[in-house]
């Protein structure tokens, strides 16, 4: 016996608005524990004041600054390199072999672990290139990591640009260059910086490649040359070694904070950019 | 007679081994309207797109022949086409303004060229007053292009290109969406503009054609039918199947 459409379809609906509650429920229960367990820690004292007895006491102050450092060098190099890239793919080239290798290589480098990314930055960074644990092998070594992020979406964002605004382009005498500059990337704009945030946001909360590369030295770094440790390791370190569970958990509130707070910002910004004119 | 600004002879395009244009020689008087006129897939839009060397872009497209433009030279021996692009503009069939401000499109192309921009504002206002629009956006220059009607907005696709001060000026079928109005005053426009430019217009409309060209071309399946003065060939068509096409029996 068939079952009636219309109750499949009721019961469906419901199983799917489930899912989708299950999901945001799980982001919201994650929060929650983190907030209840941390908050009672942090205090502006906390954030801005330096460690003492290996985190056990004191603040994060230097773990903020190696943090932000990481997340904006890291940044600083991915995307230049990787915005190129997808514009090399999308607009400079036809699909051939060569353009499939470099895919295929991209999708190669997102699915390696980071711990695979800490040894090589390790031995190339640190070791080869003698760089020592500084905030530049760290930095590097997360840059090649998030690059098929940044190259992936760059690349979806620039090829959903109308074709016809290229040709309208061309047709007022631009150059291919100045296409790309003036009518490509402002339009993909949006989609470009949604893969930016990501990889802040991965960066950031990587902990495996930037324990082997930038060290996890508690004092406050002052060149790019000086080991450092980010938030998210200082929450590692401590949980791990039982260093302290209330400042782990600080920490940790921080760090999801702050996220939080770089993707509501750059949410509106993405907005208004996207609203202007349109 | 007018001088001729563009020369054709022997022209013939292909995708491939589908030849789409066979043949054409053509002149185009300067400061004339041709207009080109032709059912479907007859290759007025890929005359256009080899004028305005755009046929570049398509893959497996060859031309052959010669094109030779007053003021620029062979086609086939000057590849600068961006240096084509600012002598020979092109207006396209459906409006595509560029995402931003009314004045940013304008000065698109002008900036680009090299225009300083002390001259911006200037150009801007005569390119609009050319395609007959300044009165309609002069006090909202800023707005976001997307916002106008249709019909406005492919006159600022008109004013975009004339910000380029071409010597050509390519209309591929530029009233096919448009309202009646629209299109009267780009024909209004298209009357003035002759004075200063060389045009092609393209058009399936042939009361179109009758009342805004000088000289008027028939493409059929790749072929060039007839050409001569607008009036001539549409009182005293040469060929039956021109005659058959004004009539309507086709096409």
């Amino acid at each position: 016996m068939r079952i009636n459409p219309r109750f499949t379809d009721k019961i469906m609906g419901g199983c799917l608005t489930l899912q989708a509650l299950f999901i945001v429920g799980i982001l919201i229960l994650i929060i929650v524990v983190i907030f209840i367990k941390g908050f009672p820690y942090v205090t502006a004292e906390f954030i801005f004041s330096y460690p003492q007895d290996m985190g056990r006491l004191g603040g994060i102050f230097p773990s903020v600054v190696g943090t932000i450092f990481l997340g904006l060098l890291s940044i600083a190099f991915a995307t230049p390199l990787g915005v190129g890239t997808a514009i090399y793919l999308t607009e400079y080239t036809k699909e051939s072999s060569l353009t499939r290798i470099i895919r295929f290589g991209v999708e190669s480098l997102a699915g390696i672990p980071s711990i695979i990314y800490g040894l090589f930055g390790f031995i190339f960074f640190v070791i080869k290139l003698r760089m020592g644990w500084s905030l530049l092998s760290g930095t590097l070594t997360v840059s090649i990591m998030v690059l098929p992020t940044i190259i992936r979406t760059s690349e979806e964002a620039i090829k959903s640009v109308p074709k016809n605004l290229r040709t309208v382009s061309f047709s007022l005498a631009a150059t291919k260059w100045e296409t790309v500059t003036r009518v490509i990337l402002p339009s993909a704009a949006p989609g470009i910086l949604t893969g930016i945030m990501l990889s802040i946001g991965r960066a950031v909360s990587e902990t495996a490649a930037v324990i082997f590369t930038m060290g996890s030295s508690l004092r406050l770094p002052t060149s790019i040359m000086d080991s450092g440790r980010t938030m998210a390791v200082h929450f590692y370190i401590l949980a791990r070694e039982g260093i302290s569970m209330e400042k782990a958990y600080a920490t940790a509130l921080v760090l999801v904070c702050s996220i939080l707070v770089i993707n509501i910002v750059a949410y509106y910004l993405m907005h208004k950019m996207v609203a202007r004119y349109s | 007679m007018a001088r001729t600004k563009i020369q054709v002879r022997g022209l013939r395009v292909c995708y491939g081994p589908k030849e789409v244009l066979s043949g054409i020689d053509l002149d185009v008087y300067e400061n004339h309207v041709v207009g080109l006129m032709g059912p479907s897939a007859s290759g007025k839009s890929s005359f256009i797109s080899v004028i305005n060397g755009m046929i570049n872009f398509e893959d497996g497209a060859s031309v052959h022949g010669r094109v030779h433009i007053e003021g620029f030279g062979e086609l086939a021996e000057n590849n600068n086409h961006v240096a084509l692009r600012k002598k020979v503009g092109t207006v396209f069939a459906t409006p595509i303004p560029l995402p931003r401000s009314i004045y940013e499109n304008v000065v698109f192309g002008a900036k680009l060229k090299g225009v300083p921009r002390s001259e911006l504002n200037e150009v801007t206002e005569e390119s609009l007053k050319k395609a007959c629009l300044w009165d309609e956006v002069k006090n909202r220059l800023s707005d976001s292009a997307l916002k106008l009607s249709g019909g406005q907005q492919q006159r600022l696709c008109l004013a975009r290109t004339l910000a380029l001060r071409p010597e050509v000026i390519l209309l591929d079928e530029p009233c096919s969406g448009l309202d009646p109005i629209s299109t009267a005053k780009i024909e209004e426009a298209l009357s003035e503009l002759k004075r200063d430019h060389t045009i092609i217009l393209v058009s399936n409309n042939t009361k179109q054609i009758a009342r805004a060209s000088d000289f008027v071309a028939f493409f059929y399946m790749g072929k060039l039918i007839e050409f001569g003065p607008t009036e001539r060939v549409f009182t005293n068509p040469e060929n039956k199947m021109t005659d058959d096409y004004i009539r309507g029996k086709f096409g």
